[in-house]
């Protein structure tokens, strides 16, 4: 009897210390039955990845509104790759400028949600994405 | 052997990871994969952490898990929490009281929820527990919020329990109440930076000195031997005692956890050397044996009852057509 429960990482890089987003969005996850570890504030990339890692998450939430984002997703997702992570998606939320999306895109990140973002939007995507993975299993 | 146990005992930490996501999912591989690691197993020294919310717990583990390390002891973390019974989800943060530990290779930390009853938490936390062993970890360390049975059995799997209080939270009649006497091997009075601390070490040992017979006989059923407190009769010499220190600590501070550390490795030599770890094992494995064996036996008899039938069965026992156990001896026949 299998019982598979959706893993999800949330975490705040950088030195930024508002945390409420990443708290509410850790809250929403939980009441939609998933398994939130929370890392809390100022986390290195290597701490994420290898948080991630230890965890084995299905997808890394990143909680930043400092604006340093084009600067610290890179160096997450490398630090990702590194620990042979490469499967594992990263979403974003918190202050991201429309014209840094396609860019952080590329960088590999599957989602990107802004403010005005409903928590159910997230848990749906959340969802979608871990009903892929399983497909692919 | 499979390639990802392989790798395991070789020490990927990936590959680690992922063994705990199949054992803790119930995969169907995971028996056979707990199998081929039972042989790598036995080697790691179990240590049970429990005491109520907001104690230290986290930080403890941080602090003990960092002298540890000095020792070159290799370390695994599993930290227990929650699952809510509403949602079936949970949070998971006791990772943000070890950001110490981050970066070094000779620690594995792992959140766990305790999620639905199904197979028992105990069961899931064993197997997990087995494979940081299998992985070649010095120590285990099984981290968990004591406040209730599933807790009580999930500190179980342990050789060396360490119950956590803090200045303030109750007083010596909560302390009985908790029952932490009859499973604490040692027993910490964290934040002792804080007011009341003595207080709490004075109120724990007068507690234990009082050595009241239900206590005692817990020691004995514990540990397998008769263990007394001082103020008890005196007893042969060849009886092994084992007198749960208080010890007091400011994990934050990191004071105390030296002496912490001392006596843990006291505990364990003073299992070791007295074969008292025998006994203690095979009691465990008892008790583990009877658990599967009682899931087992859950699960081959609900697969022969149908929906239905539990329905109608239910609607008779409203009814007061039926009383409850009548109605499961039928079924047991029924079954045969």
């Amino acid at each position: 009897m299998a019982i598979r429960a959706a893993r999800v990482l949330i975490a705040k890089p950088g030195l930024d210390g508002h945390d409420r987003g990443a708290k509410i969005i850790a809250r929403a996850l939980r009441d939609a039955g998933m398994e939130v570890i929370y890392t809390g504030l100022r986390q290195t990339p290597q701490m994420i990845a290898e948080a991630a890692l230890q965890e084995d998450v299905d997808v890394v939430g990143l909680s930043i509104l400092s604006g340093a984002h084009m600067t610290l997703v890179p160096r997450i997702r490398e630090a990702m790759n590194e620990a042979e992570l490469d499967d594992v998606p990263i979403i974003v939320g918190g202050i991201i400028p429309d014209d840094d999306k396609a860019a952080l895109s590329e960088m590999g990140v599957v989602g990107v949600f802004g403010p005005g973002t409903s928590t159910e939007m997230i848990r749906d995507f959340i969802n979608k994405l871990i009903a892929q993975k399983d497909g692919d299993d | 052997m499979t390639n990802q146990v392989e790798l395991l005992v070789k020490g990927s930490r990936r590959a680690l990871a992922r063994t705990l996501t199949l054992i803790e999912n119930q995969h169907p591989q995971a028996q056979a994969t707990l199998a081929q690691l039972y042989p790598h197993t036995g080697k790691a020294w179990i240590l049970g952490v429990t005491g109520a919310p907001g104690t230290g717990k986290s930080s403890l583990v941080n602090a003990l898990t960092k002298a540890l390390r000095e020792q070159e002891k290799t370390v695994a973390i599993i930290a227990v929490d929650p699952t809510s019974p509403f949602s079936g989800g949970a949070i998971l943060g006791d990772r943000i009281r070890m950001q110490d530990l981050s970066g070094d290779k000779g620690v594995f930390i792992r959140s766990m929820a305790t999620r639905g009853s199904l197979g028992g938490v105990a069961t899931a936390t064993r197997d997990m527990v087995r494979v940081l062993d299998a992985a070649g970890f010095d120590y285990v360390i099984v981290e968990t919020v004591g406040a209730g049975q599933s807790e009580v059995d999930i500190v179980r799997t342990a050789y060396t329990t360490l119950v956590i209080e803090a200045p303030g939270l109750g007083d010596d009649v909560q302390a009985i109440k908790a029952g932490i006497l009859e499973i604490a091997d040692i027993l910490v009075v964290n934040k002792a930076d804080r007011n009341g601390a003595d207080q709490t070490v004075r109120s724990l040992r007068a507690m234990l000195e009082l050595g009241h017979p239900a206590s005692w006989e817990q020691f004995v059923s514990h540990h397998g031997r008769l263990m007394e407190t001082p103020t008890m009769p005196s007893t042969p010499s060849d009886v092994t005692l084992w007198i749960p220190p208080v010890l007091k600590t400011s994990a934050i501070q990191n004071e105390g956890i030296t002496e912490l550390v001392i006596q843990i490795e006291k505990h364990r030599q003073h299992l070791t050397e007295s074969g008292t770890v025998a006994q203690l094992e095979a009691r465990y494995i008892e008790i583990e044996l009877y658990e599967r064996l009682q899931q087992a036996l859950m699960r081959q008899v609900t697969s022969q009852l149908s929906e239905s039938l539990i329905q109608t069965i239910i609607n008779q026992i409203r009814t007061r057509e039926i009383d409850p156990q009548t109605a499961v001896n039928q079924l047991l026949v029924q079954l045969n």
